[in-house]
Formats: C-alpha cells, sequence, structure tokens
C-alpha cells in the first residue's frame, strides 16, 4: 500500500515535468522560432500599431466598412477576452426576436427592401462571438453600401470581395467565405483612410 | 450538402487507413515488442522508472491495479485542486488570475481526473498559463494513459488463461504517455500552430480596432493543449468556447485534424485489439457495429440541422438557416460531422454551441453519450465500454440458444454479468436521478438558461454530460453555482470509477478462466448476424432507459419548433 502510494506521488511528480513544463514550453520555443506570427495570434499591424488579429473578429459599426457577424461575447459583443455564444435554442422568443431585428437592421443599412431574403450568418451569432468571416452572399449584399460610402465604384469593392474569397480546399474541406478585417483593410489602404 | 456528404465519407476512409496503421503500431507498444521510437523512449522509460521506484515488469493482480490506479488518482485531484487555489501566488500568470472558489477548484479537479473536462469555468477569464499547462495539459494525457491501460488489461485478460496478472498500471501508464499520446501531440502541435492556433506565454495584447474600438486579445500556450485534448479525448478548452475559439480551430483544416485526433485511438485500438486475440475479424465486427451506428447518428443530426427552423425561415432568412452558435469557417458539414464525432467519443470538445441546434440536432450527441458513449467511444474507455455490450450480447444469445455464452473462449458467467450489469447502470442512474433531482430544487432551475422543454434539456445534458465523462455541454447552463459544482462532481466520479472498477474486476475474472476451444454450437463473434444483434442491443438498452426523458426535452421541443412555439 504504502509502496505504490510513493510509486504514484513520484510518477505524477516527473510526469508533470515532462508533458506540462517540457513540453509546452519545447513547443513554445520551437514555435517561437519557426511560425513567430501565427503563435502570437496572427496579429495585423497599420502604420506600426497591432489593429487586430487576422482570426479574431472586431466591430465595424461605421457604414464604409464591412460589418462582421453579430457577437454574444462580453457585455458588448466582440470581446475576445470573454469569448461566448448566446447559447439560445430554438424555440427561444428572445432568439427569433433578436434575429428579426438584426434582418431588419441588416436590411436597412444595405438598402434592402422589407421582405428580402438575408443570409443566415448576418443575423446570427456565431459559437465563440469572434468569427472573423463572413459569407459571400451576406459580402456581396453590403458592396453597394460601402462603396456609396467611400465615393468608390461598386466595381472596386467587389474585387477587394473577389480577392478576399477563401475556396474550400480541394473542393470539400472549409466553405466560401471572406475575412471582414482583410477586406476593410484593403478598402482603407485603396483609399488612403 | 453534396459536399458535406463527401467531408463524412474522406473523413471516415482517412480515419480508417490510418487507423488500421497505427491499430499496429499500439500492439507493439503494448506488447512490448521493439517499435521504431524504442531508441529514444527507453532511456526515457528507465529513466522513469529509476526516480519513481517503479518495477515495471511487475504483474498485478486486478486488485493492485486497481489500488495502484486510485491513488495515482488521489495525488493528481489534489494537484489540481490545490493549484487552482494558489495560483495566484504562482509564476506564469502575466493576468494575474486569482484562486477559483473552493467548488468550482473541487469540480473541475474531478472533471479533469476523471477525463471528463466538463467547463464550468471560462479558460482564459479564469486559468493562469501555470494551471492550464501543468495541471489541466497534465491530466489530458494521464487520464487517457489510464482509459488505455484499463482497455489494455481487458483485452490481455481474454488472451491469458489461469493467471491473475492483468498487466502492470505503471508501465502502461508510461508507455502510453510516451510511446503513443506524446509523439503525435508533439508532431500535430506544430501543424497547428502552423494553421495560426496560438503558442505563447505574453500577456493578453490590448489593441484599438480599426473602427476606433478597443479590444483585448486573450493569449497562452494554446497549441500544446490543443492537441492532447483531441487526442485524449479529453475536450477541456483553453478557451471557454472551446474549438469553436478561433485560436483554438482557425481554419477548416484544423477542424478536420481535431475530428480525426479524436477518433484516431479509439478506432486504432479496435485494430490492436483484433491482433491481440490473433483474429482480426474480432475487432472488425465491433469496429463495423461501431460504425452503422455512427452513420445512423450522424445523417440524424445532420438532416436535422440542414432541415432547419421554420421560424427563423419565417423571418426571411435564406437557407440553411441554423448558423446561430456556428462558426462561418467550419459551416454546417464542419460543425455537424464534429458534433457526432465528439459525442460518439467521450471527448466532448465542441465547435459550435449545442444548445442552439435543432432539437433534434442537440438530441444526437446527447443520446450517443447515454448509450454509455460505445460509439467508437473515449480513449480506452469506449473500448471496454462496447465490450460490456459485447459480454451482454452473448450472455443474451446464450439465454437464447441455452449454453453457457463465451467469448472468445472466456465463459461469461455471473460474476461477469454482475460487472456488467453495474457498468451499465450506474452512469444511468446518474443520469437520471440527478437530472430529475435538478429539476425540481430551486438550485437547479434557477440555472437554466432556455425556457420550456430546452430548459429540461440544457438539465438533462449536464448529467448526461458528466456521468458519460464527455464535458460538451448545453452552454446556456450557468452551471458554476455549487449545487451544479458539487452534484456534477459526484456524478463525474460515480460515471468514471464506476465503470473502471468493474471492468477492472472482470479482466481480474477472465484472466483466470481457461480458453475453452470453439466448438461448433459456440456463437461466433464476427459476422453480420453479431454486428447486428450487438448494435440492437445498444440502443435498446438505451432506447428504454431513456426514451421518456427524451421525450420531455428535445423530442416534444421538435414538435414545438415545427409548429413555431416559442417561449
Amino acid at each position: 500500500m504504502y509502496k505504490s502510494m510513493k510509486n504514484a506521488f513520484l510518477l505524477l511528480l516527473v510526469m508533470t515535468i515532462f508533458t506540462g513544463v517540457a513540453y509546452p514550453l519545447a513547443v513554445t520555443a520551437v514555435s517561437q522560432i519557426f511560425f513567430p506570427d501565427q503563435a502570437n495570434g496572427s496579429l495585423i499591424k497599420k502604420d506600426n500599431e497591432v489593429v487586430g488579429s487576422l482570426l479574431i473578429a472586431q466591430n465595424f459599426t461605421s457604414p464604409g466598412y464591412f460589418y462582421a457577424r453579430p457577437s454574444g461575447a462580453g457585455d458588448d459583443g466582440y470581446d475576445a477576452a470573454n469569448s461566448a455564444g448566446t447559447n439560445l435554442g430554438p424555440t427561444s422568443k428572445k432568439l427569433m426576436d433578436s434575429i428579426q431585428q438584426q434582418a431588419a437592421d441588416f436590411r436597412q443599412a444595405n438598402g434592402l427592401n422589407a421582405e428580402a431574403i438575408v443570409p443566415a450568418d448576418a443575423v446570427t451569432s456565431s459559437g465563440s462571438g469572434l468569427d472573423p468571416d463572413i459569407s459571400i452572399p451576406n459580402a456581396v449584399l453590403q458592396i453597394n453600401r460601402v462603396a456609396r460610402e467611400r465615393g468608390m465604384s461598386a466595381e472596386e469593392v467587389e474585387n477587394v470581395v473577389k480577392e478576399c474569397s477563401e475556396h474550400p480546399l480541394l473542393g470539400i474541406l472549409g466553405e466560401e467565405k471572406a475575412n471582414v478585417l482583410k477586406m476593410n483593410l484593403i478598402l482603407d489602404s485603396i483609399d488612403g483612410r | 450538402m453534396i459536399r458535406d456528404i463527401a467531408l463524412f465519407l474522406v473523413y471516415l476512409v482517412i480515419l480508417f487507413l490510418v487507423a488500421k496503421f497505427f491499430g499496429g503500431y499500439m500492439y507493439k507498444v503494448f506488447q512490448q515488442e521493439r517499435t521504431c521510437l524504442d531508441r529514444f523512449l527507453n532511456p526515457l522509460a528507465n529513466f522513469i522508472y529509476r526516480v519513481t521506484g517503479i518495477d515495471a515488469k511487475k504483474e498485478m493482480n486486478w486488485k493492485e491495479y486497481a489500488v495502484a490506479l486510485i491513488w495515482f488518482h488521489v495525488f493528481s485531484f489534489l494537484a489540481i485542486f490545490v493549484t487552482e487555489l494558489v495560483q495566484g501566488s504562482l509564476p506564469f500568470n502575466p493576468e494575474e488570475q486569482g484562486a477559483l472558489s473552493w467548488d468550482l477548484a473541487l469540480n473541475t479537479a474531478v472533471s479533469f481526473i476523471t477525463n471528463t473536462n466538463w467547463q464550468a469555468y471560462g479558460g482564459e477569464s479564469t486559468m493562469s498559463y501555470f494551471t492550464q499547462m501543468t495541471e489541466l495539459t497534465v491530466h489530458n494525457f494521464l487520464s487517457a494513459a489510464t482509459g488505455l491501460a484499463v482497455a489494455m488489461t481487458l483485452i490481455r485478460s481474454l488472451i491469458r488463461k489461469s493467471t491473475s496478472g492483468i498487466g502492470n498500471y505503471w508501465a502502461d501508464m508510461v508507455r502510453g504517455t510516451l510511446w503513443v499520446l506524446l509523439p503525435i501531440s508533439i508532431l500535430f502541435s506544430f501543424v497547428f500552430v502552423q494553421q495560426g492556433v496560438i503558442q505563447n506565454l505574453s500577456p493578453y495584447v490590448s489593441i484599438t480596432t480599426v473602427d476606433g474600438g478597443s479590444q483585448t486579445l486573450a493569449m497562452g500556450p494554446v497549441a500544446s493543449q490543443e492537441v492532447i485534448k483531441m487526442l485524449g479525448t479529453n475536450g477541456g478548452g483553453f478557451f471557454n468556447v472551446n474549438s469553436a475559439h478561433p485560436f483554438e480551430n482557425p481554419t477548416a483544416l484544423t477542424n478536420f485534424m481535431e475530428m480525426f485526433l479524436i477518433l484516431l485511438i479509439p478506432v486504432s485500438l479496435l485494430f490492436t485489439f483484433g491482433k491481440m486475440v490473433r483474429d482480426s475479424r474480432q475487432g472488425h465486427a465491433i469496429l463495423a457495429a461501431m460504425t452503422v451506428l455512427f452513420v445512423l447518428f450522424l445523417s440524424a443530426l445532420y438532416f436535422s440541422e440542414y432541415s432547419g427552423n421554420p421560424t427563423i425561415s419565417s423571418l426571411g432568412v435564406a437557407a440553411p438557416t441554423m448558423m446561430e452558435g456556428k462558426e462561418v469557417r467550419l459551416g454546417l458539414g464542419g460543425s455537424s460531422l464534429f458534433s457526432a464525432v465528439t459525442t460518439a467519443a467521450s471527448c466532448g470538445a465542441v465547435n459550435s454551441m449545442l444548445d442552439s441546434y435543432t432539437p433534434i440536432g442537440g438530441m444526437i450527441p446527447m443520446l450517443q453519450i447515454m448509450l454509455s458513449e460505445v460509439v467508437f467511444g473515449g480513449v480506452g474507455a469506449g473500448f471496454y465500454g462496447m465490450l460490456s455490450f459485447v459480454i451482454l450480447t452473448v450472455f443474451i444469445v446464450g439465454l437464447m440458444v441455452g449454453r453457457t455464452p463465451e467469448y472468445l473462449g472466456k465463459k461469461i458467467e455471473s460474476y461477469e454479468m454482475k460487472m456488467v450489469v453495474l457498468a451499465i447502470l450506474i452512469p444511468s442512474f446518474c443520469i437520471l436521478f440527478g437530472s430529475a433531482v435538478a429539476s425540481v430544487t430551486e438550485a437547479g432551475v434557477a440555472a437554466i438558461n432556455n425556457q420550456g422543454p430546452h430548459g429540461l434539456t440544457e438539465i438533462l445534458y449536464a448529467y448526461t454530460s458528466a456521468a458519460g465523462n464527455n464535458g460538451s455541454a448545453f452552454a446556456g447552463l450557468s452551471a458554476n453555482v455549487p449545487f451544479y459544482n458539487l452534484t456534477l462532481a459526484v456524478v463525474m466520479l460515480l460515471g468514471r470509477f464506476g465503470v473502471i472498477l468493474p471492468m477492472l474486476a472482470i479482466a481480474g475474472s477472465l484472466a483466470e478462466k481457461k480458453i475453452s476451444p470453439n466448438g461448433a454450437g459456440t456463437f461466433q463473434t464476427h459476422g453480420v448476424l453479431f454486428v447486428a444483434l450487438l448494435c440492437v442491443i445498444v440502443l435498446i438498452v438505451g432506447a428504454l432507459t431513456f426514451f421518456p426523458a427524451l421525450a420531455l426535452g428535445p423530442i416534444v421541443e421538435q414538435l414545438q419548433m415545427l409548429q413555431g412555439v416559442l417561449y
């Protein structure tokens, strides 16, 4: 009994050092050498200031920018230190009210008529609240607004969407999508904001 | 839709191909045969045995094995519990995370030693990097190694005869960790980082966003924990939203690899089993039964999500409507497959919020856990869980034909049957009794996030997840209160050790028996008849136990959703 107690204690200690100290620190060291950008969060700089991570949604409210999906992370959404979904269920009145409101806002902001069908991702919150992407139909519906606000042609903005569109890997892995931050940064670089 | 189905097929094909190869490797590891990693790992293992004073060659009987296992878990519990309480004064804590409340610390410690990884906490707002690395990551390895070890004792007991020895717990732990878990973890960590999973020890990054707002980006050593979280079917995420978080699961490719890692060992183990009993058909038969059940469940889940919610459609939203709680980059297919995989195994990582699924889409994950996660199942745990159903099947067949039931030449007698029934009944009882208590007490009901039948499902899911040591959740339930922290901790312990101990007892008993030769009247445990019987018995036991509870929760909610009833 005493022997197995001693073995258990010492084995836990040694295993903790191997798998809990040596392993994560070694992976950190090698990652920092070979993949420093990704290991530190795929951070994007503009004028030498970090303005965000390519992987994390941020809140865009100015009409000259593409909008990200609604977010349930933190109190005001897009809180990258408090990831969360709404966890509202399929028979939740609160969820249906929220979707209705989001759809109305989306139609109004983008000059669509009151019955227009909107993409699901534009009116629902993502699982993480930090989804950096939107679907292509969602982006396309926002083109006219963005172009008008920036005094650019719809074609110019459409080209940005095309440039940022990503397709499924090998035709099966992943979805058609566009990264919101990337599109907005390209737009800013075009008209020098 | 076609793309999603292609994804499912490609997933299964790649998984089975690699698992066949990897199963052969695991056979060598646990039969102590030569492997390509011996040159590096043998000296390391010998060093571990020397400093810990372990005699790795000594055969243990099942009681010695159980005692070793229990001591190891007692110390593991204490290590996690104490670290969580004193993390404020430990290093690697740039965000100055303070002590957890005692009930949350207790719940989390139990959760990680039992391979459950239930998260009543949000990782980025609660845990220091020190706790994440030296406790949570470590027990992702060790609880998986324990599952693997117990599965090995059962296999050994089937091929040995007239002995009391079922293996050596310490050697099984060391070999499982060093030869199986660690090499894959190291390899995939780098692939994950290359894809965008973060791996650093920096403080959180505060920024001014492009549109002039402010945002704080949580950081941490994520990749090293992410891989073992999947590979060990643990599922405890670094962040609150687990694999839905872009820093944990940034691309469709990482999503695919995460799903692959979840089922890699459970599926490989069946090939290992076939090799060890020198009859690969035995492993194939069990694998076939699991695959049939998996395809059935995945289809139901995906079809329900794809069909969507008519109430959302009526608001002028394009199909597929079910994007609440899902990520664009992972999509409906990648989310549905992930949810089916993570609850088939006892992983419990999630890449989308199950609470927001259609009622049937959310019921399937729960049902898979209720069926004791025998559809592939957790690392080791799935195998020994399925073996208890295999024994039950041969027993029922034995009753029908009036012969003493046998499995692989071992007579199944009343002692084994008692233990099997215990292993099946204890988790079921915990699920139903726990949910019943929670739904009639104020503390239990106060935590629910959605009204109507969905609220009952949230409670039922919590106890199911805890008893099955899964760890996924209908995350709307505010479970970080003493009532849930304590009751779920008890259920997790019973669900883990209430199965492991009967399984070790069966292993001890089977190892003592002779192996009787295959006769003309022996029921063959391979072939279509056996596969069909096994599937049916798994489903009947599950349906008889849980149908009333499911009818009150997700089934009635599905009908209400189709009629547009809201709460």
